[in-house]
């Protein structure tokens, strides 16, 4: 019983011991974080920022049709598209299209169920706004002509 | 240790006046939305009484007005920290379902993903339970590992949490090539940080004090309120869902299943960090095993599934997680069930925390690994 | 030198006062750079060049907030904690010494009233819980009671095996004894007490103890449900407990340096002087960093049952050993 309790001591001695040891031993290396939002890191090809229309390499307009597929898959009831047959063409083109980011839950099933391929991840992954308006409502026909400029 | 019998005589005798302490929503320890009335006798727990419903969100009654494919988003968010178990699970029942094939690369990608997922959720819950014991540095250590897992599984699917990757009849995107080699190199990376946790953490005599028989559990109160998962199997019991209804391609695979007979808080997190290192042979086996092929089945546009009553259980973190759906042949469900482990973990706090000391209690609610939104879906 | 000693008092003073409030105020800073470099993460580095001036914004937000009495509270004694438990830490300063001159006064009781002085924190921090009239920090400062009175006792025993071997109770004294390079530290004087480093282990663990840090802090990182015996105490009231928690453990890493290695001794024997007496307090103050982030928080029984079952049977042994080796040598 005696040499079990002085066994026990000098075992739970010698684990805290060695607990300390390993943490000496990362206290001599590097820092694993990022100093954010000093420095960014680089996200992944795949990574879901909110949606953005693919820019039609030939015409520099975006592919949407405004089938409205992505309207009825959104399960979170985000998306309201708007379009109209312009003269001379064979399908529909896009004149509206709203992203409720605030309902937004980055599923995916609108990227997927476009028959045409016109949706696709940006990769914005900072934003931030005092307000929240500029989320309630993003306007992605608007958003394209941004980046085009 | 002092017993349960001590408690009773106290009570016995009306002079002790008891008061009831409100463990309150807001936690200082990383267990989420859960209040716990404690009826306390001193330092002693007379009575807990968890209330929950704090982060019911109504996943149940969202499943009935979206169509099954729009639900797939709320599977991830139902217990986030292990959202692939989930997704598989309802994907897994409509599948059981509609009768719809999963080609077998898809399935080898879904036992990898669920694996690294149930490794980073058992991180977590190794942090927060340190964290919640006093110790606050293998808390960053492990989210340093998490954070790995994170990356690779973000470069896959895109989100690091709620990844809503798996679709009915296999994957929503193919593997590449940097997934294979990065979880072959996390599996190099993670075993000798479980030796650095086990001599850190484990072997210290002053967590094994905290831990080593406290808050015991023994088989028969499992079974009395259908706790599964690390707590079954901290009582003896190797109850694991892969094993006695094995689903996907987990037959395929070699790995035991741990358990120790004890039952206190020590056999539980025992289990749990057993549970990391067979998840690490599994995945050097699924690597290792990967068969070429689609990625996803035939799947019709509209998914329709035949009217009847369906369930699939899958072994989440927590415990065995079960899908029930009722379809009545639209594409709405009419009823989708979600039996979760942590609510019949939870259910075992009552009775097993009656007389513990109050340090002890906690000990114990960490040891179960309680996730609320699991709780309250 | 031969300033008049008025002078030389006042100036101890001033400066016995800036030490401990830079101390006190910069602990913090080493605490949580330490605490960051532990958990592979820079810690505060926005507040000035790698967050020097943290500890002066943190100074500035707990002066700018309001210091509540609560209503029903004793109002003497709660003002009355703070300053009970920041004045014996201070005054535990004049004693020990810094240098070969560098001492405030030179007593021949100074270890005995160090420990005399240290009693005094005890009842602050109970008078504290009990003044708030608040159920958690009354609970709580009875904790730290039975916690502090359990710890004493090993840490006296200790204390006498050292007053043995070094047989004098003055500080100087003490470390004048220490002469030489390091194997004339009381640590390695084995001829004297073959347990000696078990001797140092219990001192220090009784003092992370006294001073309530981590592994044994309940009194304050009561996470689990009651917020300690400093519960209601806002602004500048917690601030001066805080202090004094550092103040406290600056007293305790001095005792340790002077009674164990060799206060301003150098250990190559030549060139000593008040800067290895601060190397070696730092390194000492940078161990009780180390160990507060490494372990979890013991139980409450388990804290006391260490002490009782036992710290207190093992430096009963450190004494009888140390009597018998100078009663047979």
């Amino acid at each position: 019983m005696k040499k079990n309790a002085l066994k026990e001591i000098v075992t739970g001695f010698a684990s805290l011991l060695t607990g300390m040891r390993i943490t000496l031993a990362q206290f001599f290396k590097p820092p694993v974080t990022v100093n954010y939002p000093r420095q960014s890191l680089k996200m992944p090809a795949r990574y879901r920022g909110h949606i953005t229309f693919v820019r039609d390499q030939e015409t520099g307009k975006s592919l949407c049709i405004a089938c409205k597929s992505c309207q009825k898959a959104c399960p979170s009831d985000c998306i309201v598209v708007e379009g109209v047959k312009r003269e001379g063409e064979k399908r529909k083109s896009v004149t509206d299209f709203k992203l409720d980011f605030t309902k937004c839950s980055l599923c995916g099933s609108c990227v997927e169920v476009c028959p045409v391929d016109a949706l696709e991840f940006s990769k914005h992954y900072n934003l931030a706004s005092t307000n929240k308006e500029k989320f309630v409502v993003i306007d992605l026909v608007k958003d394209l002509e941004k980046r085009g400029k | 240790m002092l017993h349960k019998e001590q408690i009773t005589n106290h009570s016995t005798d009306g002079h002790n006046e008891t008061f009831v302490l409100n463990l309150g929503p807001q936690h200082p320890a990383t267990h989420g939305v859960l209040r716990v009335k404690m009826t306390m006798d001193g330092e002693y727990i007379t009575r807990a009484e968890p209330v929950c419903g704090y982060i019911h969100r109504m996943h149940e009654k969202m499943g009935e007005n979206r169509t099954w494919a729009q639900f797939l988003p709320n599977t991830s968010r139902i217990d986030y920290l292990s959202a692939m178990h989930y997704t598989h699970a309802f994907v897994g029942a409509v599948e059981r379902a509609a009768r719809i094939e999963v080609p077998p690369r898809a399935e080898f990608v879904r036992v990898i993903t669920s694996e690294l997922n149930r490794i980073s959720s058992h991180l977590v819950w190794f942090g927060a339970y340190l964290l919640d014991l006093g110790g606050f540095t293998p808390l960053l250590y492990a989210f340093d590992d998490r954070e790995r897992i994170l990356d690779l599984l973000e470069g896959l699917t895109g989100a690091r949490l709620t990844y809503c990757y798996y679709r009915f009849g296999g994957l929503c995107n193919d593997v590449d090539e940097d997934f294979i080699n990065g979880t072959r190199d996390f599996v190099h990376y993670m075993r000798p940080r479980l030796k650095m946790y086990r001599a850190l953490v484990t072997d210290n005599i002053i967590f094994r004090k905290r831990l080593e028989n406290i808050g015991i559990i023994d088989a028969e109160m499992c079974r009395k309120y259908g706790a599964t998962g690390p707590v079954i199997r901290g009582a003896g019991t190797p109850y694991d869902v892969r094993r006695l209804e094995p689903y996907s391609v987990y037959d395929a695979f070699d790995f035991d299943i741990p358990h120790y007979p004890e039952g206190d808080c020590m056999a539980r997190y025992l289990v749990r960090m057993e549970e990391i290192e067979q998840s690490l042979r599994i995945l050097e086996q699924a690597v290792a095993k990967l068969p070429d092929g689609p990625h996803i089945g035939k799947v019709p546009r509209m998914i329709k599934p035949p009217a009847g009553d369906y369930t699939y259980a899958v072994e989440a973190a927590r415990g065995r997680m079960m899908v029930r759906i009722v379809s009545d042949g639209k594409e709405i469900p009419y009823r989708v069930k979600l039996r979760t482990p942590s609510f019949a973990n939870l259910s075992l706090f009552e009775e097993a925390s009656r007389g513990m000391l109050l340090t002890d209690a906690l000990a114990l609610m960490g040891s179960l690994d309680l996730v609320i939104p699991d709780i309250d879906r | 030198m031969s300033i008049p000693e008025p002078f030389r008092l006042a100036s101890f003073v001033v400066g016995i006062m800036a030490f401990v409030g830079l101390n006190a105020a910069y602990l913090v800073w080493v605490e949580r750079k330490g605490a960051g470099r532990f958990q592979r993460r820079p810690g505060p580095t926005e507040v000035g060049y790698a967050g020097l001036l943290q500890p002066i914004a943190d100074a500035v937000k707990l002066m700018t907030k309001q210091v509540i009495v609560p209503p029903g509270a004793d109002a003497t004694l709660f003002r009355l904690a703070p300053v009970l438990i920041m004045t014996p830490a201070m005054m535990c300063f004049t004693v020990l010494p810094f240098g070969e001159t560098l001492t405030a006064t030179d007593i021949n009781l100074g270890l005995l009233m160090i420990f005399a002085l240290g009693s005094i924190n005890v009842m602050a921090i109970m008078l504290g819980g009990w003044s708030s009239r608040n159920k958690y920090a009354i609970i709580s400062s009875a904790r730290v009671v039975s916690q502090n009175v359990a710890y004493e006792i090993p840490m006296l025993l200790t204390v006498v095996t050292m007053l043995m071997v070094t047989g004098s109770a003055n500080l100087n004294q003490i470390v004048q004894q220490q002469a030489g390079a390091f194997w004339n530290w009381n640590l390695f004087n084995l001829a004297a007490n073959p347990l000696m480093p078990v001797t140092f282990v219990i001192f220090f663990i009784c003092m992370l103890a006294e001073t309530n840090r981590a592994p044994f802090d309940m009194a304050e990182a009561e996470s689990e449900l009651v917020a300690g015996a400093f519960t209601e105490y806002a602004g500048m009231g917690f601030g001066v407990f805080f202090m004094a928690e550092y103040a406290n453990i600056v007293v305790g890493c001095s005792l340790a340096t002077v009674l164990f290695f060799g206060g301003w001794q150098s250990p190559i024997g030549v060139l000593p002087g008040v800067w290895w007496f601060l190397l070696k307090l730092y390194l000492l103050i940078f161990t009780v960093v180390w160990i507060r982030w490494t372990f979890p928080r013991t139980q409450f029984y388990g804290l006391l049952n260490l002490s009782w079952k036992i710290l207190i049977p093992v430096s009963l042994a450190t004494v009888v050993s140390t009597a018998a080796v100078m009663k047979v040598f």
